[in-house]
């Protein structure tokens, strides 16, 4: 299993890849439109993430002390960029999670959806994924 | 005719760069950029004489009070108020309107009535809920059109003796009309409510004239106007600023202060407590004199023409639907494209140099209303030109490419 490290630099090595802004972002927005990020049923009021701008949906789930992701966005950028932190961060043991950073995020030309005050419900989820990750930790012990 | 190349140049800020492209700057209605001559006076305010006014017997003191109250002078001249101590210095549009609901809080009682418009900002909204929560008076809303207009019958309805303030502003932010306020305004006089008029979006392109329009407040913030941010004013009435309580304690604002019992100072000092944005209130005077110059007729005439192209040239993108369609309305266009999120496309539109707003506008209701979640906004100001309504329908045709 990669851990989350390996994956980060992974997706720095793809970005890296893109010659300019379109590239990457039109790589960001098909990931947005291509991945079925959560299931309907999670999709409520309680796992929603209001940002001024968009909105953000998590829900977590934990199998072999493994927590498992799953979001969506109702904007197809904000999605994007979910498919990307889902998949460095999903699937991994709540410690790793909680000593994770984000930082490969500047790395890839997208700090600036990071910034709070984007208000586009990223940052929120970003804290919502440690968040749980602290609970299942808390759990495991 | 506007010479629009000349007065480019006076704003310095137009020249950058934004993602390496020439900035398009369509974001007018959050505010507007500043010119150069402007910049001067705040440079020239810091450089040569900044001191607090009112009370120094110094020289410097002294010039910094003149110029404050020649400035204010200039607003009232520009507003036509019959007096000068009815303008009242603000931080701006926001903190005139916290002013005139809290100093009506000793004016309201369980029972009374307050009208607001389903148009507003939150800004004309949240401080009336609270007074409302305060007093246990009730607000109503006059509803809107899908035009984006006022239900000037359902208004109508609405007043009646119970009714003691009105207030709506004068153009909407979020969709650009502009609303017929003089009716609004007798209509309630009729049965004796005071008005106020949010006037934040509407004096970048329309000189009200207070006495005229026979309004009983009228707010707006320099920023709006190519003045600096945090300052504003709130013209007043002075039947009406003489009946309200003050709204902040402090200096400035007093005549006598004992332990035992403090009397207020006169109009305007009486709202004005603490040391004002001095620097930002000569500068707002300065914006006034630069917009005056070149003449709002003018402005708002070139203005239009520059409302008509988008308008048209943005129709012309296939599922591009425009929200606020009145025939009276100001030059900002509020659109979506169809199954696109308003946010992915001013993030695009960002990426290639072009500035515009996305979101609610701090309007909920009215996103509401039309059940969007937002839109993306474009507001065009005198120094905007054809060339850039070209550069951001080709941004909206680019962005609308990538993410269909």
């Amino acid at each position: 299993m990669q851990t989350i490290k390996e994956i980060q630099d992974e997706i720095v090595d793809e970005f890296s890849m893109f010659e300019d802004w379109e590239e990457r972002y039109q790589y960001m927005i098909d990931l947005g439109k291509t991945l079925p990020l959560i299931a309907p049923e999670y999709k409520t009021e309680d796992n929603i993430i209001k940002g001024c701008q968009s909105k953000v949906w998590v829900h977590a789930e934990m199998e072999d002390n493994k927590i498992a992701f799953t979001a969506d966005s109702d904007a197809i950028i904000t999605k994007g960029i979910i498919a990307i932190l889902i998949r460095a961060f999903s699937n991994q043991h709540p410690k790793d999670i909680l000593e994770a950073n984000t930082d490969f995020i500047d790395q890839i030309g997208l700090k600036e959806h990071l910034s709070p005050t984007r208000a586009n419900g990223l940052v929120s989820m970003i804290k919502q994924i440690k968040m749980y990750a602290i609970a299942y930790q808390t759990q495991l012990q | 005719m506007l010479d629009i190349n000349k007065i480019r140049k006076d704003f310095p800020i137009l020249n950058r760069t934004v993602n390496g492209k020439p900035l398009v700057y369509f974001d007018n209605a959050a505010t507007s950029q500043t010119p150069q001559q402007v910049i001067d006076v705040i440079v020239d305010y810091y450089s040569n004489y900044n001191a607090n006014i009112h009370r120094g017997v110094h020289t410097l003191s002294q010039e910094a009070t003149d110029k404050y109250e020649d400035a204010r002078h200039i607003i009232q001249q520009h507003f036509n108020a019959e007096k000068a101590h009815e303008i009242i210095f603000t931080s701006g549009t926001t903190h005139s309107i916290n002013l005139v609901a809290n100093g009506f809080a000793s004016l309201i009682k369980k029972g009374d009535e307050l009208i607001v418009s389903a148009l507003e900002h939150h800004s004309n909204i949240v401080p009336w809920q609270m007074l409302c929560e305060k007093t246990g008076a009730t607000l109503k809303v006059i509803p809107m059109t899908l035009e984006g207009e006022l239900d000037m019958e359902a208004y109508a309805n609405l007043l009646s003796n119970k009714t003691k303030l009105v207030f709506v502003n004068h153009i909407s932010n979020a969709l650009g009309t502009i609303n017929p306020i003089k009716t609004i305004i007798d209509q309630a006089h009729k049965f004796g409510a005071a008005v106020l008029i949010d006037g934040a979006q509407a004096c970048p392109h329309i000189k009200p004239d207070v006495q005229a329009l026979n309004v009983d407040f009228y707010v707006t913030s320099a920023h709006k106007i190519c003045g600096p941010t945090g300052v504003g004013m709130l013209y007043g009435k002075e039947e009406w600023l003489t009946k309200m309580q003050p709204y902040q304690g402090g200096g400035e604002m007093i005549d006598q202060v004992t332990f035992e019992k403090t009397t207020y100072a006169g109009l305007p000092h009486k709202f004005e407590a603490g040391t004002p944005n001095i620097c930002g209130g000569i500068a707002f005077g300065a914006a006034l004199n630069y917009m005056n110059a070149i003449g709002f007729d003018k402005i708002a005439g070139y203005e239009h023409e520059l409302l008509e192209y988008g308008t048209k040239k943005l129709k012309e993108i296939e599922g591009l639907k425009i929200y606020g369609t009145s025939k009276n309305k100001t030059s900002v266009i509020s659109f979506n494209l169809e199954g696109i999120h308003p946010y992915d496309v001013g993030t695009l539109l960002d990426k290639m140099g072009i500035a515009v707003r996305t979101g609610h506008h701090c309007a909920q209701p009215i996103m509401d209303f039309y059940k969007i979640p937002g839109t993306i906004r474009a507001s065009f100001a005198f120094y905007n030109s054809k060339t850039e309504i070209d550069a951001l329908v080709a941004g909206v045709k680019k962005a609308k490419m990538m993410l269909s």
